[in-house]
């Protein structure tokens, strides 16, 4: 009965959210104003409906409700209540769902806090995140519905893929989504203003917070999935160039562009038009991934199982929404104008070359994606893109960009002088090089990929304190504190981002410049001394989860005579779907991670004999840590006050 | 309009034939190295009798299938009915009981009836590692002189079989 009412309200969200788009839509083409009052509450009804649905299959999994064929596919009731509650994003049709109620609340949010803007563009702009939420409900009840039901029901569940089993599952999917979909808002501005005709400073002011907060949920979610990665896939590797992961990382790397072009917008009033297709481009890119994951035409680690009508579904919906909005922007881009001239150096060329960086990446990262997908679709063979191909090309691509970065900030909009800029930064750029040469003197190896890499972050710090130094001279008066917060949040946050990228580069530079990995066989009592470290195995305890039973190593590890810590990777086996897992026990520290993998017992007659991977991985934390910072940097940014509209623009 | 403007319009029309042609594509479907090579050599127990052995040697002359299989394979069943069904064609098949254990194997050939003349078993994977199986149900298609002619990565279907392996087989007998 229950399960019921959640289709049902599908159904009655699918016809709502056709009305929430056509009747504004039909208010514009007819300049009735009467039509845009539904705009709003369609919305909020749709998606109240939507999220209701959510609850219900929710709750279904809570209950245990086994004659749902989706909770029967991927719960179980002896998994823990966290994982049951998060399981409903753990297969595709509640992925999709999932999906649609985040929509949903996206939309909510864009009813309660774009209040202020004018009613023609708010109703536009509500009808076109109408029309995207048609869309995906009509691919629920045609091809996905998770609230399908089976005539017998089992005893009980097949369980939740171990692999799954974690917290990361609990936060990574919900932050990405967010971010995801996050991006249809920028979508629906830059439509609705296409629509509208309406592009100019007040419509990037109004974009900029939506699309700063799809950024940062989408920096986190990724962040998030990436540390996942490094402790549950059990060899340490923090990025793999997935196709999944490349799907999401897409949208982030035109959302950063998109971010900086706004700024250009908003503050000069010029790249509109480039604006308004990375508006397009961001959530397109959104949509595309979506469609890599759902359809399997790419393999991966994230693949579920798949089906062609979906994929074809997606694809169709794919080439309407896009295709339709580029066409439209062929249609009405030239109209835009051009806005404010600009010289050959000034704030505007460093970010627009920012913008052909962070494009021409997404462009590679998007060309190795779907290379294996393009030479089998032209009947050249099968082949596969991986890791080298992404390190090099990416890398080569960011510097570049990464150094013009230190020098945006600093130089004036309209027109800087190379004098100017030189004056500021010469001293950044000294110090950026003898540290990039200091560093490695004391880990005691240097390679040409390390320099530039520290080179790289050093220059990014170093400029960040140059930007400060700046403005805090331009002040005359006041305490450190006064001036600092009289930077306003907006600048603060730029920085603290900026910032955060550096500490990432550290991150990544460090880890592959000096990480250590060895492969051990060892015997219970024996002790062996890696990089400095003694690691004494003390044998395996055997434990019993809610839903495995595991074997755990113990592993005490000292140094200079002094215990650092007490590892314990495990073995862990699923009971429901007889799956083995390898738990890894990682050390965290500032400086360096040391990370023991458990491998297998090796049989004959060495008993309790185990091979065991270790690692260490310096400054890898630092990866995290400074994705942390940008997201932060991203939220400071979204308080200012600018963005808060407190009178209604006519 | 300007044309510059519909250029990302274009590229994306791109994209999009791409991706569905690659709707239609299976990624995980690797070209075997083996089609067009010797069928890799084996001596294995026959299931049920274990006294008794099944070569490829033994098939020299006749046009014959293998089929990889496992009692503990989902999607085995599901091509289960199609070997049944199979049997009507001048097609002779064994079986290759993969990494199986032995009674559970012949409880399911018992129950859903049996399509191969003969079971092998490959008990340690070893033969499976030869012929590169990576997921049952995997099927080889071998020519009277032993050389794999196709291979079937995953369940046969209808419209496999009828358009690759029928063609195939008539025109290894012709």
């Amino acid at each position: 009965m229950i399960p019921d009412i959640g289709h049902y309200a599908l159904m009655i969200a699918l016809i709502v959210a056709t009305l929430q788009a056509v009747l504004p839509l039909a208010g514009l083409s007819s300049n009735n104003k009467k039509l845009f009052a539904f705009a709003t509450p369609m919305a909020r009804l749709q998606s109240l409906l939507i999220i209701i649905a959510f609850i219900i299959l929710d709750y279904s999994f809570y209950i245990n409700d086994f004659s749902i064929l989706y909770v029967a596919n991927t719960s179980n009731s002896n998994l823990p209540i966290i994982f049951r509650l998060a399981a409903i994003w753990g297969g595709h049709e509640g992925s999709i769902l999932f999906w649609v109620t985040i929509l949903a609340v996206w939309t909510l949010a864009v009813t309660f806090f774009a209040k202020e803007l004018p009613l023609r563009f708010r109703s536009t702009l509500i009808a076109v995140m109408g029309l995207i939420t048609v869309g995906f409900l009509l691919f629920i009840l045609m091809t996905s519905n998770p609230f399908e039901r089976l005539a017998f029901i089992p005893i009980d569940g097949r369980d939740l893929n171990p692999l799954l089993q974690d917290p990361g599952m609990v936060f990574h999917p919900p932050l990405l989504y967010m971010g995801y979909v996050g991006f249809s808002v920028a979508f629906a501005f830059a439509i609705a203003a296409l629509l509208d005709g309406r592009l100019d400073v007040t419509w990037a002011r109004w974009t900029r917070p939506w699309t700063t907060a799809a950024w940062v949920f989408l920096t986190l979610g990724i962040a998030l999935g990436s540390r996942w990665a490094y402790y549950e896939l059990g060899w340490g590797g923090w990025w793999f160039w997935d196709a999944v992961e490349n799907a999401s990382f897409m949208p982030w790397l035109i959302g950063t562009a998109l971010i900086h072009s706004l700024a250009v917008t908003e503050k000069r009033d010029a790249f509109k038009s480039w604006t308004v297709l990375l508006s397009i481009c961001a959530f397109s890119l959104s949509l595309l991934g979506t469609f890599i994951v759902r359809s399997g035409v790419l393999t991966s680690v994230h693949a579920f199982a798949t089906d062609p009508s979906r994929g074809l579904f997606i694809l169709v919906f794919l080439a309407l929404v896009i295709g339709g909005a580029l066409l439209l922007f062929a249609l009405r881009a030239p109209t835009i104008g051009l806005g404010e001239k600009f010289d050959l150096l000034s704030r505007e060329s460093l970010l627009l070359s920012n913008n052909v960086v962070l494009f021409t990446a997404t462009g590679a990262v998007l060309l190795g994606t779907l290379y294996p997908l393009v030479i089998d679709a032209m009947g050249l063979g099968k082949i596969s893109v991986g890791p080298p191909y992404f390190d090099v090309v990416f890398v080569a691509i960011m510097v570049p960009g990464i150094f013009l970065m230190g020098v945006g900030p600093i130089a004036r909009w309209k027109k800087a002088t190379v004098p100017e800029l030189a004056g500021k930064l010469k001293w950044a750029l000294a110090i950026s090089i003898v540290s990039a040469l200091l560093v490695p003197s004391v880990m005691g190896k240097l390679s040409l990929m390390i320099f530039v890499g520290l080179l790289m972050a050093f220059w990014v710090m170093s400029s960040v304190w140059v930007s400060v130094n700046t403005r805090l001279q331009a002040i005359p008066t006041g305490t450190l504190r006064e001036k600092i917060s009289s930077f306003g949040p907006a600048f603060n946050g730029m920085l603290l981002a900026h910032f955060g990228l550096a500490v990432f580069i550290v991150g990544v530079t460090m880890v592959k410049g000096y990480e250590q990995e060895s492969d051990l066989v060892m015997k219970k009592g024996e002790t062996k001394l890696i990089n400095g470290y003694a690691f004494r195995f003390e044998g395996i305890k055997p434990l019993r989860g809610a839903n495995y039973v595991a074997k755990q190593g113990q592993f005490y590890v000292s140094k200079d005579g002094q215990p650092v810590t007490l590892l314990t990777p495990e073995k862990r086996l699923y009971l429901a779907q007889r799956a083995v897992m390898t738990e890894a026990s990682i050390s965290v520290n500032p400086v360096r991670d040391i990370y023991v993998s458990l491998g297998e017992e090796l049989e004959g007659e060495q008993k309790d004999t185990w091979s065991v991977r270790v690692y260490f991985k310096p400054f890898v934390q630092w990866i995290w840590l400074g994705c942390l910072l940008m997201g932060f940097g991203g939220i400071l940014t979204m308080v200012d006050k600018r963005y808060r509209l407190t009178k209604v623009v006519k | 309009m300007r044309l510059k403007a519909l250029i990302p319009f274009v590229l994306f029309i791109i994209l999009i034939a791409f991706l569905g042609k690659g709707l239609f594509l299976n990624p995980r479907e690797v070209p075997s190295p083996l089609v067009g090579k010797p069928a890799p050599n084996f001596t294995a127990p026959i299931l049920g009798d274990a006294t008794k052995t099944f070569s490829n040697a033994d098939m020299k002359g006749k046009v014959w299938m293998l089929n990889i299989w496992a009692s503990w394979c989902a999607a085995c069943r599901d091509e289960h009915s199609l070997l049944l069904e199979m049997r009507k064609y001048d097609l002779p098949l064994y079986g290759m009981a993969y990494k199986d254990v032995e009674q559970d194997a012949i409880d399911v050939l018992a129950k859903m009836g049996n399509p191969y003349i003969v079971t092998a078993t490959d008990q340690d994977g070893r033969i499976g590692i030869d012929y590169g199986v990576y997921g049952v149900p995997e099927t080889y298609l071998i020519d009277q002189s032993g050389i794999i002619r196709y291979k079937q990565i995953g369940p046969i279907t209808p419209m496999d079989l009828r358009e690759k392996i029928l063609p195939l087989l008539k025109e290894l007998n012709s």
